[in-house]
């Protein structure tokens, strides 16, 4: 009996420290796999030049910059809107009214939605209704401008999709100013609204950027909402406008590894690429550490 | 009924509701202007809820309903008309934790006026040092009044949360276990603000410390289970109370 107790207890040990170190494992060997496939190819001059030779040479610089611009555009329009939407869950929403479950309800089936459907939505809403929409206002139909797929109706889709990041992690930001404070505010003739403008969101301004960089880097990686939406196959310039097309890091991944007229040419660009897609994420995901980490020092003043 | 200048606080027939329990029952309490009204019971008896009911803190607690008058200068605070944000600026309160903002002693005094809009550097200067000369702390940190609040010791922050109540210049301040947190010199302190205050306030205080009921108040009322069991002047209630219950709970018998 005691031999098969200890024979339990010591394979489920190992067991569960097998899987834990699997997943080191595995990590290891992704970014190990990746580095030794870019190492002959990336370099500051990758960085920074165009594609040449039908994109089986040059560099990935337009998709670059293609990423920075979506991510920028598409925090400036999604992280004011979920924290505005936080605010008014936490702040203002009973807690037990319909209106408050409705939109927590809407909030968590958003996030479930595969991201290839949000890119559908997308065409079928940014470019094909609103685009059409414009350009039937600005210039009689007669001009093709905004109902086509560009980087400002990527970014919208792409905000949309990380909207519930966005909201929950300010929310959760929000819930950790202590009630003292709200009560102290209010108790000095302070109305509601000049509390959260004064203390509450003052206080969670660290957890809110923490939520938006996460919520963007998430975004970042994704590569489906933009297929339909505004990602360009190839482009000789940069964008010009937020109704240009645009080259996106994930997308050139794909592109060069499936619709490449040389796949094994680009084999090395491959990597390098993904290698800077990943850098990228995880300079957003550090500095969304380090400032939690800033804020966990400063509370803890 | 006439305008009577003996008292600041009216309350009749309070009833608070939390839900579908009761909390207050039948509230019949007058304060009387410029003198500090102690609010005494065990735990649970309603003391608290009665305070926060008086500057209308209790709205900010979802189902909470409540029937019977409070009326502060012969305004019934709980009529639809009143503006609760105004009510707040004339009751003031202070919290039985500390809470400064963790910001600046100076810019803690300076909410309140700021957010009534005063702007003038001088004008805010002024306020917050009389401020904290009222509340007695003005000494200790007029030197560092770009400092965090946070840095102050307990007793230093609960006086500055005074000051900040102060500030925006209230008639009525009430006080929920203002002290219970602190050492006794810093109790001490505070005991001595609050005789020094109820010159220019009128002073409501729950506390569950008998001899400070004893040592500041002018006027003690003893709840229990939510009703109101005896209320009069703190020396006759603390030598002579006329109910047993009263004496029980003063003598230390129960709770």
């Amino acid at each position: 009996m005691k031999l098969q107790r200890k024979l339990i207890g010591t394979s489920v040990v190992s067991l569960t420290a097998i899987a834990a170190f699997s997943i080191i494992a595995m990590v290891v060997f992704v970014m190990w796999t990746i580095v030794a496939g870019a190492w002959g190819t990336i370099s500051w001059e990758f960085l920074f030049s165009p594609p040449t030779e039908g994109m089986t040479e040059g560099g990935i610089f337009p998709a670059i910059v293609g990423t920075v611009l979506l991510v920028v555009i598409m925090s400036v329009a999604g992280v004011p809107v979920g924290t505005v939407t936080a605010v008014y869950l936490s702040e203002y929403a009973s807690q037990r009214s319909l209106l408050a479950r409705s939109i927590r309800f809407a909030v968590n089936t958003l996030a479930g939605v595969p991201a290839i459907v949000f890119g559908l939505f997308g065409l079928g809403f940014f470019v094909q209704f609103v685009g059409s929409g414009m350009d039937n206002l600005l210039t009689d139909g007669v001009e093709l401008r905004w109902a086509q797929p560009n980087i400002l109706w990527a970014s919208m889709t792409m905000a949309l999709l990380t909207l519930p990041v966005v909201i929950v992690s300010v929310e959760e930001a929000i819930k950790t100013v202590p009630q003292d404070l709200r009560a102290a505010s209010l108790a000095l003739g302070a109305t509601k609204w000049q509390t959260i403008w004064k203390v509450v969101l003052p206080n969670s301004i660290t957890g809110i950027l923490t939520g938006g960089i996460l919520a963007v880097s998430r975004g970042a990686g994704e590569v489906a909402p933009i297929l339909f939406t505004g990602a360009a196959y190839f482009l000789p310039h940069l964008p010009t406008s937020v109704s240009d097309q645009f080259m996106e890091l994930g997308y050139h991944v794909y592109i060069m590894s499936t619709q490449s007229t040389n796949v094994d040419a680009t084999k090395g660009i491959q990597y390098a690429t993904t290698l800077v897609l990943l850098l990228l994420t995880f300079m957003l995901n550090f500095s969304a550490i380090f400032l939690r980490s800033r804020i966990r020092a400063l509370k803890a003043r | 009924m006439g305008i009577d200048q003996n008292f600041k606080i009216r309350t009749s027939d309070l009833n608070l509701f939390y839900g579908q329990k009761q909390a207050l029952r039948n509230i019949s309490i007058d304060i009387r202007p410029h003198q500090v009204t102690a609010l005494i019971g065990p735990s649970g008896c309603g003391k608290s809820t009665y305070l926060r009911s008086l500057n209308r803190m209790n709205d900010l607690i979802d189902g909470v309903s409540i029937t019977g008058k409070v009326v502060i200068d012969e305004v019934d605070i709980y009529d639809r008309h009143v503006d609760v944000v105004e009510l707040r600026k004339r009751v003031g309160m202070i919290f039985q934790k500390s809470n400064p903002f963790p910001k600046s002693i100076y810019d803690n005094v300076a909410y309140g006026p700021r957010i009534n809009g005063v702007r003038e550097k001088a004008k805010l200067d002024e306020i917050v040092e009389t401020s904290l000369k009222r509340s007695a702390i003005w000494e200790e940190v007029k030197d560092d009044l770009k400092k965090s609040a946070l840095a102050l010791s307990g007793g230093q922050q609960q006086r500055l949360c005074i000051a900040r109540a102060l500030a925006v210049d209230p008639e009525v301040l009430l006080m929920d276990e203002p002290a219970s947190a602190l050492d006794p010199i810093a109790t001490a302190k505070i005991e001595e603000l609050i005789y020094e205050l109820k010159e220019n306030y009128t002073i409501v205080i729950v506390t569950h410390n008998m001899q400070q009921a004893a040592r500041v108040s002018d006027y003690t009322a003893f709840f229990y289970l939510g009703q109101l069991i005896e209320y009069g002047e703190t020396k006759k209630m603390f030598t002579t109370p006329e109910k047993k219950q009263t004496e029980e709970y003063i003598t230390g018998r129960f709770g």
